[in-house]
């Protein structure tokens, strides 16, 4: 069966079908119909997925365009299925919490539901293409539905943020494009089958500057230090829903193509560049903490911790040691989990109070008990409370880096004491102390929301205490993805303990 | 002595023929069919002779091939890349007769002083300029003989063809008639400019090499001694005509007035048409004629490229006139497109592969620009179309297909992935950096980036903003201009999604390259 193709076939023929409707309603039901679709068939197919297989699996692949050498042709790895599986949870969840966000009577609410399952096609695609162009082709295309989603439909600086988002996006992903163009002319195969451009680039300078090319682009769309600027503005002003879909997607592709495009074509400028690269991940760790820590306007506050949490990610990509790639990718989908219940939660409070900024907060824990805990249970989460997701993510990275980094990694896990400022402090601010007036008629969550943001909590627990099912299928895949770029982990200072008694 | 009679190949060149006699015919329609009957005569006799030529310029190539030798002695090379150009400039021909076609983009009485009785009068009167169908016939003409001219002198006959009847036609806008006027002036003078210029390289290289042919000059570089200045600074003035016509940094100056004053049905083949035929003729003039000199005259066109890419997308932003804006961004597609002039490689294999991107990249551009002019005749104020920027503010909110569409062709100008521009741009730059202009590419890449800002606040303009309570109206496209929009839309999908059988056609047309 044609799986990859059935996926994106599926949200695509959705997103067409969804402006047929004549009724907002019925659009609403049919759109987290199809993302239901999408995802029982991703689950389905995870089902099939066989860890100690061939590293690619489901592939297909068509020509598309011959001349050029460009092909329709996708395929997962162990990375790039719980990624397509993060993105086929999140959708639903979040076309269920975005269920009144397009109304107001102003835009079209059937555009903004076809928007998201056009959107989660090109999720899909960007994950699972294994032609360097046909990857390009989404990770550019997946930014005009965000552009509209952010642009028509989100807060009062919406155009300012959507055409800042655009275009920085825009300018990495035409570095790439350079890249890309010189990676297919190097290699001079006459196809952009990624399998076929591994290990092509031999010449060191020539490596450096491609690797250049892919790494900004990817620096920019993660995002690392300094490149992170848009991103708070961009996450600020969406709407809740595509704020998750932002922040908790379409940035992994950044570390996702570091992991596979930058490691895996470009093995030695990778190793040159990874002193310069550690350096900016260390500086996003701690900077994105303290930022987050100033911060008044919670959707503003997550998007830094975000920065914060992809300082980590790109750390562990880069740090090269078994644990701490999948300790990265591991980290990539809990991310999205514990990110996007903050930011659906931040949205369900935003849409209640009519404010995204903190200090018209306060006591909400007594108004709204089950809200107020979702956000605990979420926060804490983003702090990496062990028995939540996080932690084990995170400590796998910490792990994996000290083999190799000693210092940078003593320094990002200073991050981990200043993520319980900015969550705690956050929590206490709004969720204790006096009920303001406003507050004091605040609703709770309602049933709708409550199943909305029930499955990431408890995805949350489930992967906090029982991580193995990912980390099954992920490790096979950092393993071969390691060994294309010929690193092995460091041996142990200690002696293991078995080596003792030998 | 015995009078031989020069060998001509009719049917070659059947297509050209046609078209300049169906111009022929429109004039004999001016001058004897009564007013009442003429625009009826008019619009089937220009589609038919454009469809008939371009019927026979794909009959020609199914039943013989692509020609190995020039024809017409010599004078005119119809070969794979010509015959290609033809075939693309027919069809965004036929597309801007139809807009041409639709009401109100013409003067009623061109005498008339603007804002006088006489104007009142003539309109009250049911005036109207009929000839702008030869004229623009006699146009295209000229663009299918200005790229298939392999002698300098027919090169610059054809350079006049194509442009004296644009002069006229670009004066006869319905609405800022001033403007439109000015327009006029303004491009003929700084055209008769460059004719003069492009004329003066003519001369000089015959003082180089004895003979205006350009295969005959091709082979005088290898043989002809010690009259080099003659030849660099005829080189240099043939350039400065050519790159007049595509509207390249420095010269560049016209194109925005021109475009901002003309019909937008002319526009829309200006942009299009000329630039297909010019590009064909400075391909051919520098590749086919001067290729031997590429070392003289690739810096500069490498500056050339750099300054054209730059000015285009940097003045491009701070643009408020929609038709000024897409003149900026032709200028910095022109850019775009020399970095394939200036991409020279070693190889035969290698120079096809450049001159076929450049065809796709003309048939993906022309199309997406014709379609976007055709948006910009629908947006009308009481007094005309809505040029000012700010008047397109909400227009996504009323009419959402066409601002949908709208924004569809801006983001192929961009060149966002999955729609022409961008196939279109990658075909360039790829042909580029395979022939070590790297560096080039770069600053391509910075332009694509800074012309996406101007793209995006359009886009910006008609989805995020509210529109004004006095915005304009979207007429109901008459079939044709509907019909037009649809074919560039589609066009520029299906160029972006499923390319290959226009690049297979393009690179089966550049494979033998330019005959010599």
């Amino acid at each position: 069966m044609h799986w990859l193709s059935t996926l994106m076939g599926v949200s695509v023929l959705g997103a067409l079908g969804v402006p047929l409707f004549r009724n907002d309603k019925l659009a609403k039901q049919f759109t987290l119909v199809i993302s239901l679709v999408v995802l029982a068939l991703a689950l389905a197919m995870a089902r099939e997925f066989d860890p100690n297989g061939d590293r690619f699996q489901f592939t297909e692949t068509y020509a598309w365009i011959p001349s050029f050498g460009i092909h329709f042709s996708v395929g997962v790895d162990g990375i790039a299925l719980v990624l397509i599986l993060l993105s086929a949870v999140l959708v639903p969840v979040v076309v269920l919490a975005s269920w009144n966000e397009a109304e107001g009577g102003k835009r079209s609410v059937r555009t903004y539901f076809s928007l998201i399952l056009l959107l989660e096609a090109m999720m899909i695609g960007v994950f699972a293409a294994t032609d360097v162009f046909l990857f390009y082709v989404f990770f550019e295309a997946m930014l005009i539905p965000m552009y509209f989603m952010i642009g028509s439909y989100g807060g009062a600086q919406r155009s300012y943020a959507a055409v800042k988002f655009l275009l920085y996006s825009l300018f990495g992903g035409l570095l790439m494009l350079v890249a890309v163009i010189a990676l297919y002319v190097i290699a001079g195969k006459n196809t952009f089958l990624f399998g076929d451009l591994v290990g092509t680039v031999q010449d060191a300078t020539t490596q450096k500057w491609l690797f250049l090319g892919f790494f900004i682009a990817f620096a920019i769309k993660a995002p690392l230090w300094p490149f992170h600027t848009w991103l708070p503005d961009a996450a600020a002003q969406a709407p809740a829903g595509s704020a998750v879909l932002l922040v908790g997607v379409l940035d992994k592709v950044g570390t996702f193509g570091m992991l596979r495009y930058c490691l895996e074509l470009f093995p030695d400028a990778s190793k040159y560049f990874t002193p310069l690269v550690i350096t900016l991940c260390v500086i996003g760790v701690v900077y994105g903490a303290i930022v987050a820590i100033g911060q008044t306007d919670m959707k503003r506050l997550i998007a830094y911790t975000s920065v914060s949490h992809f300082g980590f990610i790109a750390l562990g990509v880069f740090a090269m040691t078994s644990n701490a790639s999948a300790g990265a990718t591991l980290y990539m989908v809990n991310h999205g989990f514990s990110t996007g219940a903050l930011f659906l939660i931040a949205g369900f409070l935003i849409s209640r109070r009519g404010s995204q900024f903190i200090a018209d907060y306060g006591g909400v824990q007594k108004v709204a008990p089950v809200l107020a805990g979702t956000f605990l249970i979420a926060g804490l989460s983003s702090l990496s409370l062990p028995g939540l997701s996080p932690f084990v993510s995170e400590f796998m990275v910490l792990l994996g880096s000290y083999e190799r980094f000693l210092w940078p990694t003593v320094i990002a896990t200073t991050g981990v004491i200043l993520a319980a400022i900015y969550i705690l402090w956050m929590y206490q601010r709004m969720m204790n102390g006096p009920t303001a007036e406003p507050v004091k008629r605040m609703p709770d969550l309602n049933a709708r929301e409550k199943w909305a943001i029930a499955p990431l909590i408890l995805l949350l627990v489930v992967f906090g205490f029982y991580p193995k099912p990912l980390l099954d299928v992920i490790n096979p895949a950092v393993k071969s993805t390691l060994a294309s770029v010929s690193v092995t982990d460091p041996a142990p200072a200690v002696p293991v303990a078995a080596e003792e008694g030998q | 002595m015995i009078f031989q009679a020069p060998n001509i190949e009719y049917g070659l060149l059947a297509p050209i023929l046609i078209v300049f006699g169906a111009a022929v015919a429109g004039v004999l329609v001016e001058a004897f069919a009564p007013r009442y009957l003429r625009s009826a005569i008019h619009l089937p006799l220009a589609l038919v002779s454009l469809l008939g030529a371009f019927a026979l310029t794909i009959w020609q190539v199914a039943a013989n091939g692509i020609p190995t030798k020039a024809a017409a002695e010599g004078a005119l090379a119809v070969d794979g890349p010509a015959l290609f150009i033809w075939g693309t400039i027919l069809v965004l021909a036929i597309v801007s007769v139809l807009l041409i076609n639709d009401e109100g983009h013409f003067v009623a009485s061109a005498v008339a002083v603007p804002g006088t009785a006489e104007e009142e009068q003539s309109l009250q009167d049911g005036a109207a300029h009929t000839e702008v169908f030869p004229l623009a016939l006699f146009a295209v003409g000229g663009m299918m003989l200005f790229p298939v001219a392999n002698d300098l002198l027919v090169a610059f006959v054809a350079l006049e063809v194509m442009s004296l009847p644009l002069y006229l036609l670009c004066g006869l806008a319905r609405r800022r008639r001033l403007l439109s006027q000015e327009a006029a002036v303004k491009y003929f003078l700084l055209g008769a400019f460059s004719s003069a210029f492009f004329l003066y390289g003519v001369a000089l290289v015959y003082g180089f090499a004895g003979s205006v042919d350009l295969a005959a000059i091709s082979r005088a570089l290898g043989e002809v001694d010690g009259r080099d200045p003659l030849l660099f600074l005829g080189m240099a003035l043939l350039g400065v005509g050519l790159l007049f016509k595509i509207g390249a940094a420095p010269f560049q100056a016209w194109k925005p007035d021109v475009y901002q004053g003309s019909p937008t049905p002319i526009t829309a083949l200006m942009a299009s048409g000329t630039l297909v035929a010019a590009f064909g003729a400075l391909l051919r003039v520098f590749w086919v004629g001067l290729g031997g000199m590429d070392w003289s005259w690739r810096p500069v066109m490498w500056a050339v490229a750099i300054l054209t890419m730059l000015v285009g997308a940097v003045l491009a932003v701070t643009q408020t006139d929609i038709k000024r804006m897409l003149a900026y961004s032709s200028i910095a597609h022109a850019g775009f497109l020399l970095i394939g002039v200036v991409a020279t490689g070693g190889t035969q294999a290698e120079n096809a592969a450049v001159v076929s991107a450049i065809l796709f990249y003309l048939v993906a551009y022309g199309f997406s620009t014709v379609g976007a002019f055709a948006v910009v005749t629908m947006v009308r104020d009481p007094g005309g179309e809505a040029w000012h920027l700010s008047r397109w503010a909400g227009l996504g909110k009323r009419s959402p297909l066409l601002a949908g569409v709208f924004a569809f062709f801006l983001l192929a100008f961009a060149g966002i992935p999955l729609t022409s521009g961008f196939l279109g741009k990658y075909a360039v730059f790829s042909a580029a950096v395979a022939n070590d202009a790297v560096p080039l590419v770069i600053v391509g890449v910075i332009a694509s980036a800074m012309a996406a800002f101007f793209y995006v606040r359009v886009i910006v303009l008609m989805f995020f903003s509210d529109p004004a309570a006095d915005a304009p109206a979207v007429v109901l496209p008459s079939v044709g201009t509907a019909a037009v929009v649809a074919t560039a839309a589609l066009a520029t999908v299906v160029l972006g999604v499923y390319p290959e059988p226009v690049l297979d056609l393009a690179h089966s047309a550049a494979k033998s390259l330019f005959v010599r």
